[in-house]
């Protein structure tokens, strides 16, 4: 599709980085608004190793010098490419993360190692993206709150069982807790704090 | 969306990074909006620029639409709920110079509007962005003045002193005297200020199909309501939140679901009630609605170039 850059070993970036960011942040934003929509970002984009394309977008989109960046286990070799494209500092301690990328078919994947805000500044939390491997056969869960006209059912696959009920139990804090950008392939969902979610449970 | 673009694609001036903001400012300020949607109704400080527009005129919505307009959006900016004010004119003339964008004062056209006072008469549909310019972001600051203090309110949800408020003026009243900035909760969470506009309003932001953005510039000031979110008027269940009514029809129009303007007409105390939304009124004349003044002198003195 692209040609590999042969200056640098990192991939590409941004093709046109005023108007990728701006396109994708409005999905970014339009994902976020509404919890549970997937959204398309339809950007070329060379994604390093084990993560994909979509996650990659959301993070040229908003890292920068500013964010500190924690890396999951096995995701580690984004570390340059942040460092390069976005001068992102990487950090070694989940809660000092302003953002994270992260697996979530991992077992380890534990929220609430990240920064949840504090009572006066819920902003202050870690924004998580997270790798799934698609946005349908998985368990079905249903949100419902801000951004959802009703309930709004949903079944992303490639998650850990104990994900959703982490999530639920993560977002009964609200309004502290972590906001979370689902990413698979070349899409992405949203689900923030704000979003209540009811994991059926299992018969037998 | 069909779009009847009203004015014509304006060539953007290239000396300029596009919406004028830098990179690095639009992501913070892009950041800050992305948890102000996660935490529905909660200010989210932010660090302000400078804008080549005089405070006063809106630079936190300025900011706030600068970090999410693209190309092929379509802006429409009110003031007042009219479209050709200074301040709307000078805000839509800079966009379509930065950023080269359509601009319409066809409320259904827009895909961003930034407003100051009003929501438009025509429900809001989705995938529209609603962004207000706010000059005082904190609906607590007149019962506290320390931003500490009232950080901590919202902090814990302690909301008695603005409820103690509202109720002082029904026992003096009779009624909520506030009419604008009436203070919302959102979410069930946050109280919230609505930033100027009257309350009349305040009904359209309750489970709006449209994103709703703010922006104070001053304050530094970031929060926002998601689409189809609870947003409910502060009141108490003896004394249910209400809305302003008037005893006539808009006098160009014949609206009476609208938020009318009182315009003196002449030196001898004539007036009359028209639509503060132009465009909503202008609509409801071209499909042939006729308020008791429209062709009369003081109709046509508000309604340009009609018949
Ligand atoms: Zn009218």
């Amino acid at each position: 599709m692209q040609s590999i850059s042969s200056r640098s070993p990192l991939g590409k970036g941004f093709g046109d980085p005023v108007l990728a960011s701006q396109r994708c942040f409005r999905l970014i934003l339009a994902a976020m608004s509404e919890p549970g929509t997937v959204q398309l970002l339809g950007e070329a984009v060379e994604a390093p190793a084990h993560v994909s394309p979509a996650a990659t977008l959301v993070l040229l989109t908003l890292v920068d010098h500013e964010t500190p960046v924690w890396l999951a286990p096995g995701l580690d070799a984004a570390a340059p490419y942040l460092r390069f494209h976005c001068g992102a500092p990487v950090v070694d301690v989940p809660s000092a993360a302003a953002f994270a990328l992260v697996d979530g078919s991992s077992g380890e994947l534990d929220l609430g190692a990240f920064n949840s805000g504090d009572d006066r500044y819920p902003d202050r939390s870690t924004t998580l993206v997270v790798a799934c491997a698609a946005f349908e056969g998985g368990q079905g869960v249903t949100l419902s709150g801000p951004g959802i006209q009703g309930t709004r059912t949903v079944s992303p696959s490639g998650l850990d069982g104990g994900f959703w009920p982490m999530v639920a139990a993560s977002n009964a804090r609200y309004p502290l807790g972590v906001d979370l950008i689902l990413s698979a392939g070349e899409r992405i969902m949203a689900i923030p704090r704000s979003t209540r979610i009811s994991v059926p449970t299992e018969a037998g | 969306m069909q779009k009847t673009v009203t004015s014509p694609l304006p060539p953007r001036d290239e000396a300029y990074n596009f919406a004028y903001l830098d990179e690095a400012t639009k992501r913070m300020v892009r950041r800050a909006l992305l948890k102000a949607v996660a935490v529905p109704g909660y200010q989210v400080p932010f660090g302000s620029r400078e804008m080549p527009l005089a405070r006063g005129w809106g630079t936190g919505g300025i900011q706030v639409t600068a970090a999410v307009i693209g190309p092929d959006d379509t802006l429409k900016v009110i003031d007042q709920g009219a479209d050709d004010t200074t301040n709307a004119v000078s805000i839509r003339r800079f966009f379509a110079r930065v950023a080269g964008v359509a601009t319409t004062e066809a409320t259904a056209d827009a895909t961003i509007i930034q407003t100051r006072h009003r929501i438009p008469e025509a429900p809001l549909e989705a995938g529209q962005i609603l962004v207000y310019q706010v000059p005082q972001p904190e609906p607590l600051r007149k019962l506290e003045s320390s931003e500490a203090e009232t950080r901590k309110m919202h902090a814990w949800g302690d909301y008695g002193p603005m409820y103690v408020r509202l109720y002082e003026d029904i026992a003096r009243f009779g009624h909520v005297a506030t009419t604008y900035s009436y203070p919302v909760l959102v979410n069930g969470r946050y109280v919230m200020s609505p930033s100027p506009i009257p309350k009349f309003d305040n009904p359209k932001m309750h489970m709006s199909a449209a994103l709703q953005l703010f922006g104070a510039g001053r304050e530094k000031r970031i929060y926002a309501i998601p689409p189809w979110t609870e947003v409910k008027s502060l009141d108490f269940e003896d004394h249910p939140f209400e809305v302003q009514k008037w005893d006539e029809p808009c006098a160009l129009c014949d609206a009476a679901d609208s938020y009318l303007d009182e315009v003196i007409t002449d030196d001898l105390g004539g007036r009359m009630f028209v639509c503060s939304d132009t465009h909503y009124c202008e609509g409801r004349r071209d499909a042939g609605h006729r308020g008791r003044l429209l062709g009369t002198d003081a109709g046509r003195a508000l309604t340009r170039n009609e018949e």
